[in-house]
């Protein structure tokens, strides 16, 4: 820990046990932290998680492969997109399904807005709970655009639902690439945007720069992936490690951080964001024509085996574990929740810190709640 | 009957692209000669059970007894150094142990993954390997809470998704779909009648 004196307790203190949440707006759901603290100070700080348990796992052992996909949307319901193509890899990747090149682009395009739109969320709600009031109003503005450029897609805003065993359920409709192309091309100047409200900020820097700090090596050993990861510094990626769909023909860059605080995952994530305006504008030059479905069979039956298969979600690495019996449900459909393992950090991450700064930590987590408790 | 007309031969055949094909499933292969395998073969000859390979991910299988040191081994020797994920299966009719217990381990050196699997039977406790990996205790917790898979020395095995005092296991095959009664209904289950106002009532 950064600051080990301060586990230390005075000789005179008295600690308190408090419970944060399950109701608080700050907990970004039902998240309940039982915090030790003295004073202000936290000693220790544990998660308790559960209130929004459903099920999912089980459900899926009933649904058909196709019937599970609206199921991952309730899974991280901020970035249903991302959820479902993790889901149909894995399917795809035990079947052997080779996605035809427009399916694969527009899925590309479809994740990369679902990311932008996922880390608004992240940007509107984590400077709202350390105190910036503004950006929340200016980012969801941004947002409500990509929910209309999904409902348009597949009609729904949030539980898209929007892709299948082997392809696509729907080609794009008419002019929704003119309309794409028309909202990445501001986007940037809108992120500019956002960033003069915050980057050089006194106060944003005082609360985020040195909190929550975690070097590479605790980081890798307490599991942490996706922007926490990579804002302690390592350049890792499932997107280029193990690239899925077409992100081999796609040029783009993997932002890391230095220090591993909270400042350099904000910037980070402001980086993915750029970043993803660079894959779909590549996408929408280079979107090939032909079919969005590929010659898969009516029924989905996967044979005996069992695969793994991640997407580079938002929020993390986020897998899922099939194993089949060669009938048309899947055995065991296993959700690899990177919310749910990047959580288990939170304790090492606050301890020694102030109560406010827990707030900030939990944002710079980036955690749904729908996703941890599945 | 009419002259029949000369059959023209058929065009030379343009290979299909790949999604236009019937897709082939892939099939498992035996992978005791995989490179990976021979590396934990070179260090523990004995504790491999089999190992196959499917759809491009190697699988080894490891006995229950030894899944500690295998563990210790893959990270420290071999470089696994990230624990991606650690599940349960059930397999409720098999005789020689109902559960596998399921490890995803990473390598960043040169990006690759092994899963290990051990089988254990019900009651039978696996060692906690978050001495390893200490990314492992929720996971375990997780498996406790929904297989009742125990693990030996975790350091807080408790259940984590649902509350404690929870009667069962919900991810075991035999724990019913539609849910048991906890006692905690919100609902009555039947309505009294009458009750509510009805529509061009007087209201009470």
């Amino acid at each position: 820990m950064s600051h080990p004196e301060l586990l230390e307790p005075f000789p005179d203190s008295e600690e308190m046990e408090i419970s944060f949440g399950p109701q608080h707006p700050a907990t970004h759901g039902v998240l309940r932290v039982q915090l030790r603290l003295d004073g202000e100070r936290i000693v220790d700080a544990q998660p308790v998680i559960g209130y929004l348990h459903r099920g999912t796992e089980k459900i899926f052992e009933r649904e058909t492969y196709n019937g599970a996909i609206p199921h991952t949307d309730r899974l991280d319901y901020t970035a249903a997109a991302t959820a479902n193509q993790g889901l149909v890899g894995a399917v795809e990747k035990m079947m052997g399904v080779t996605v035809p090149p427009r399916a694969a682009y527009i899925r590309m395009m479809l994740a990369e807005l679902q990311r932008i739109a996922s880390h608004i969320i992240w940007l509107g709600t984590h400077a709202l709970d350390i105190g910036a009031q503004s950006p929340f109003f200016y980012t969801f503005e941004e947002r409500e655009k990509i929910l209309d450029l999904f409902e348009e897609y597949c009609g729904a805003r949030l539980t898209l639902n929007s892709m299948r065993v082997g392809g696509l359920p729907f080609d794009l409709p008419e002019g929704w690439t003119e309309r794409c192309r028309t909202f990445i091309d501001q986007l940037p100047a809108r992120i500019a945007e956002w960033e003069r409200l915050l980057t050089k900020n006194r106060i944003w820097r005082l609360r985020t720069v040195g909190i929550g700090v975690i070097s590479i090596a605790d980081a890798v050993e307490w599991g942490l992936t996706g922007p926490p990861l990579r804002g302690s510094g390592l350049r890792w990626d499932i997107r280029k490690v193990f690239p899925y769909d077409r992100y081999d023909e796609i040029d783009f860059e993997i932002p890391t951080g230095e220090h591993g605080d909270t400042y350099d995952r904000y910037l980070v994530r402001m980086e993915e964001m750029r970043q993803s305006v660079r894959i779909i504008r590549q996408c929408l030059d280079a979107l090939p024509d032909g079919p969005v479905m590929a010659k898969v069979p009516k029924v989905i039956r996967p044979p005996l085996g069992e695969a793994y298969f991640s997407v580079e979600g938002p929020k993390g690495e986020l897998g899922y574990y099939v194993v089949a019996d060669g009938s048309t449900n899947p055995y065991r459909l296993h959700v690899r929740p990177s919310c749910f393992i990047n959580l288990q950090a939170l304790p090492e991450l606050v301890r020694g810190h102030l109560v406010a700064d827990l707030i900030a930590v939990i944002g710079t987590l980036d955690i749904v709640l729908g996703e941890i408790d599945r | 009957m009419a002259e029949q007309e000369p059959v023209t031969p058929p065009a030379p055949a343009v290979p299909k692209p790949p999604w236009e094909e019937k897709p082939v499933p892939p099939a498992p292969v035996e992978a005791r000669t995989h490179a990976q395998v021979v590396e934990i073969l070179n260090l523990l000859p004995d504790a491999v059970l089999g190992a196959v390979e499917f759809a491009g991910q190697i699988t080894v299988a490891v006995p229950h007894e030894r899944i500690l040191e295998v563990c210790r081994v893959c990270k420290g020797a071999l470089g696994y150094t990230f624990l991606v994920d650690l599940t349960a299966v059930d397999w409720k009719e098999r005789p020689e142990g109902r559960f596998d217990v399921v490890y995803w381990l990473h390598r960043f050196t040169d990006s690759r993954r092994l899963r290990l699997k051990v089988r254990v039977a019900d009651g039978v406790e696996v060692a906690s390997v978050t001495t390893v990996w200490k990314t492992a205790n929720w996971m375990e917790r997780e498996v406790f809470d929904m297989f009742g898979v125990y693990f030996a020395d975790h350091p807080n095995l408790e259940r984590i998704l649902t509350w404690e005092g929870f009667n069962g296991h919900p991810l075991r095959k035999d724990f019913p779909l539609e849910g048991i009664d906890t006692g905690a209904a919100i609902y009555p289950d039947v309505f009294p009648s009458g009750g509510g106002p009805v529509a061009g009532g007087e209201g009470e």
